[in-house]
């Protein structure tokens, strides 16, 4: 790379028209403390004049005011906090330029507490420069950092050999210096794509080649940066569109969302993961803007589907050939940030692009020293701060992934605990054609009373008592039973009662006059709330043509706790008798049954359903999409009431 | 659009409207201070970008009484036009105490009016987020933020301790009563992306930031302490142009930031945006 930057050297000088219009190349500055980061950067601003008019006088001035050196790290110094302690705190962006294009400059501290800082400041750039200082060589903060930087996805490097100054501009020192680090390099899997001497607080081969450094002749910092590369959205990997949220503000239902990767158009098939329902886009829908160009990775836009299919935040589409891995127990490589260890057999949350689920760390089966890359394999029960694992991990629900090497942003999580941000892994190992459910292996710690409460932490949902109502043919059970696959595929625990199933059995001593039809109610209702209070979604499909009974089994499910949804199943009757799947409607208009709702008996549809699907209108995935978007936040609902 | 890139502003376009949909989607409660000056007209339009056209949320205009009337036109002008549900919150209890810039120095009167006032909106409407305008290149306190940073129930930012934000994740919960987040979509903007975003947007802003007798504003506050800066610029180009041009700072204008050292850096750890 070296040799490349060399023979380039000339062409970096050339003028090339900038352009506010590209982006500004962001390069995050890491490095152990004391190692002259806010030294090179700045440097860096006062060499390429960025600076504005009068802040070199103000901070000269404020140095002699207080008795102090100037320094140029000071130019970056300025919360008053940062010149007390005389350490770099925070993640600051400064913009520079050079005659090729516009960079903004991401300082990261050096400082081991401070490690979250550098790794928001190093997770947004571009590329970056590691300083060492010649003085006292490669340290523990300058192996950590370029660890993390791999992690990070960071693929541009440049190590800076700083303070050549203080070893009398030894090249002897810098060669033992860089021949060190590459190997450190080479096991990471990182290049540097060059490696320079160079003394910030001098200038020297930094803006212009040193005079004190004759045995060094490849390009300097400023030229070094001028080769990189952007690192751009990537718009030739598969698709994969993360839905942040469904908008219903002008009637139409537009999923919003932004394409991670590859490029998504009108007409595309998508399959959203983990619901694994397909439905074609009809509009890309973008406010003020032309609207029938495709979307390119880095792209937030909104989407209308031509069938109405049940979405929501966390959902990912992706075309149908390259869908993303989907399962609840993986390997990733994890850093930890924060004092409190990671645990073994805790619960932590995980976010995952839009998706946040509960998920449980299984195992560590290695640990690695950031610093040192120093293996400890077994009886790891935690991960302290600054360490890598290997772990397995396993979540609640159903996740959509993909290997890190293979789509990163979708191979990569935090973790969350007590709401804030602990750590940051990598997945690997995932296997593409897995897309089963498998259950998952909870660990309980309530003791005492099992409280609801404690049943919808353990299973991720609340008890809920799904009550379906229409007349006969309308699609009670065959709605009842798409319900309860899709429930089941979300990994909640749900069961269907049925009309014909309960009168085989409970039932089988009631007929269908208007007294026994209120008892099998009452029975239904007594036996579905007992499930509800058990953590299950019961979903009952009758026809159930009363409301004060209706309103008998809400008051029941209620005394013991449960939700109650009462969902009418309406379609009317001349397309529920045509339907006929059981040959009721005949047998009644010839007078074999006896009072038939619908025919000689009445049916009191509701006055206020919680939802209501009309299935001479609606597809049963359309009608499961409408009960799905209201349900699913009640039974999250235990959540929120903590 | 067929092309398969995009440029730097369709990047940051696409960035703000991710930023506000994550806002919107983490907190119910939310509001969005609205100063009228051309970064929050930006923030207006970014919204409307995110939301189909709509602003869905309430936006906040602090009236400090020390209004430019040509400012007050243009609210009631643009409240229409972008059909917003505006909030108008004035602290009538320090006006009555007399605070005002005819007796009190610049720094005072802005925590009074401002952020005083910001204050006793929170605690009105109970908002557990605020998406302001603010932009990393406006001032060194401001180019440490986080795009999620949040504020104590004392609307104290701890820039000390700061919560991790990568790979698209920020601290989207607020811990403890009375506190908020700050969200700023606009973090990665710079003035001149500014200007060309309302360029290439048609985006409705105050004329007084064009040139009048031979001076503009640059950036636009209470109108005893905002002074106009020597300019000729007519046209958006024009104003890029001296921009590129100038080494004087943006908020150079503003008389609260330069009152004493380290002004804005104290304004703004009281809970100054």
């Amino acid at each position: 790379m070296i040799a490349k930057a060399n023979a380039q050297r000339s062409t970096t000088n050339t003028q090339r028209p900038i352009s506010d219009m590209e982006r500004p190349l962001r390069v995050v500055f890491v490095g152990h403390v004391d190692h002259g980061k806010s030294t090179l950067i700045g440097r860096i601003l006062h060499d390429t004049g960025s600076l504005p008019q009068g802040k070199i006088e103000e901070i000269r001035k404020a140095c002699a005011a207080e008795g102090m050196e100037f320094e140029f790290a000071f130019l970056l110094d300025a919360l008053l906090e940062e010149q007390k302690q005389n350490v770099t705190i925070d993640t600051t962006e400064i913009p520079f330029r050079t005659p090729r294009r516009r960079y903004a400059i991401i300082d990261a501290p050096g400082h081991k507490e401070f490690l979250k800082n550098m790794i928001t400041g190093a997770s947004r750039a571009d590329a970056a420069v590691l300083v060492i200082g010649a003085n006292e060589g490669v340290r523990e903060q300058s192996r950590r950092h370029a660890y993390l930087l791999s992690m990070l996805g960071i693929k541009h490097l440049i190590v800076v050999v700083n303070k050549m100054d203080l070893v009398d501009f030894s090249e002897e020192r810098f060669r033992e210096i860089e021949q060190d680090y590459r190997k450190f390099l080479v096991d990471l899997g990182l290049e540097a794509h060059a490696f320079i001497p160079a003394s910030a607080k001098e200038g020297e081969n930094v803006a212009r080649a040193s005079m004190k450094m004759k045995w060094y002749c490849q390009a300097n910092v400023l030229e070094a940066l001028d080769l990189l590369e952007p690192q751009r959205p990537d718009v030739d990997l598969p698709l994969r569109f993360c839905v942040q949220d469904v908008y219903r503000f002008d009637g139409r239902r537009i999923i919003a969302g932004r394409i991670e990767t590859g490029t998504l158009q009108v007409g595309d098939q998508l399959v959203f993961s983990p619901a694994n329902k397909s439905s074609i886009v009809a509009t890309i829908e973008r406010w003020k803007a032309p609207a029938n160009g495709p979307a390119l990775a880095g792209d937030s836009i909104g989407v209308t589907l031509s069938e109405q299919i049940f979405v929501e935040r966390g959902y990912v589409a992706s075309h149908e050939n390259e869908t993303p891995i989907e399962t609840n127990r993986f390997h990733a490589d994890l850093f930890w940030i924060v004092r409190e260890p990671l645990r073994v057999g805790r619960f932590y949350d995980l976010r995952l692009a839009t998706q946040e689920v509960k998920c449980q760390i299984v195992s560590i089966e290695r640990v690695m020293d950031s610093s040192t890359l120093e293996t400890k394999t077994h009886g790891r029960e935690q991960l302290e701060r600054n360490e890598v694992g290997r772990l397995i991990i396993q979540t609640r629900g159903p996740l959509v992934m993909d290997n890190h090497d293979r789509i990163p942003n979708l191979g990569r999580f935090v973790i969350v605990d007590d709401r804030k941000i602990c750590g940051g892994g990598t997945i690997f190992g995932g296997v593409y054609t897995d897309r089963q459910v498998t259950k998952s292996q909870n660990i309980f710690w309530t003791e005492g009373k099992i409280t609801a409460r404690a049943r919808a932490l353990r299973s991720d949902h609340r008890g809920a008592v799904v009550w379906f109502t229409g007349l006969s043919g309308a699609g009670k059970s065959t709605l009842a039973q798409a319900l309860e696959r899709d429930l089941f595929h979300r990994g909640m625990h749900t069961y269907v009662l049925d009309g014909d199933n309960i009168r085989h059995g409970l039932n089988s001593n009631l007929g269908f006059s208007p007294e026994d039809r209120v008892e099998n109610i009452r029975r239904v209702s007594e036996v579905a709330k007992l499930m509800a209070d058990a953590g299950a979604v019961v979903i009952t499909a009758f026809i159930s043509p009363y409301r004060m009974d209706r309103r008998r089994a809400r008051e029941i499910a209620l005394e013991g706790n449960a939700e109650f949804i009462e969902v009418f199943v309406d379609a009317p009757l001349e397309v529920c008798e045509a339907r006929d799947p059981k040959n009721l409607y005949k047998k009644a208009r010839a007078g074999e049954i006896r009072e038939f709702t619908g025919i000689d008996a009445p049916y009191e549809a509701p006055e206020d359903p919680e939802i209501v699907v009309r299935t001479d209108q609606q597809t049963v995935d359309e009608s499961v999409a409408t009960i799905l978007e209201q349900l699913l936040p009640r039974l999250r609902e235990y959540e929120m009431n903590d | 659009m067929t092309e398969l890139s995009r440029t730097h502003l369709d990047q940051l376009e696409n960035q703000s409207i991710f930023i506000f949909r994550e806002a919107y989607h983490a907190f119910k409660n939310i509001a969005m201070p609205w100063s009228m000056g051309k970064d929050s007209n930006v923030l207006v339009w970014l919204a409307r970008k995110a939301f189909s056209g709509r602003v869905p949320f309430p936006v906040l205009h602090i009236d400090t009484t020390y209004e430019f009337p040509e400012m007050l036109q243009f609210r009631e002008w643009a409240t229409k036009h972008h059909n917003l549900n505006l909030i108008v919150k004035i602290n009538t209890e320090a006006r009555k105490r007399g605070i005002g810039y005819e007796t009190h120095d610049p720094v005072t009167v802005t925590h009074e009016l401002k952020t005083v006032a910001l204050q006793q909106a929170l605690a009105e409407y109970k908002w557990d987020a605020l998406i302001t305008g603010i932009r990393r290149d406006e001032d060194p306190t401001r180019a440490k933020e986080r795009y999620f940073s949040p504020r104590n129930a004392q609307f104290e930012w701890d820039y000390k301790d700061q919560p991790p934000e990568f790979w698209g994740q920020f601290a989207t919960s607020v811990a403890a009563k009375g506190e908020h987040v700050r969200v700023q979509p606009l973090l990665d903007w710079t003035e001149v992306d500014v200007w060309r975003y309302i360029q290439r947007e048609n985006i409705p802003i105050p004329k007084m930031y064009f040139t009048r007798n031979g001076k503009r504003f640059r950036s636009l506050g209470c109108s005893p302490i905002t002074h106009p800066i020597e300019s000729t610029a007519s046209t958006i180009d024009e104003i890029i142009a001296e921009l590129e041009a100038t080494k004087t700072t943006e908020r150079a204008g503003r008389a609260q930031d330069h009152y004493e050292r380290n002004a804005m850096q104290k304004l703004r750890a009281k809970g100054f945006l």
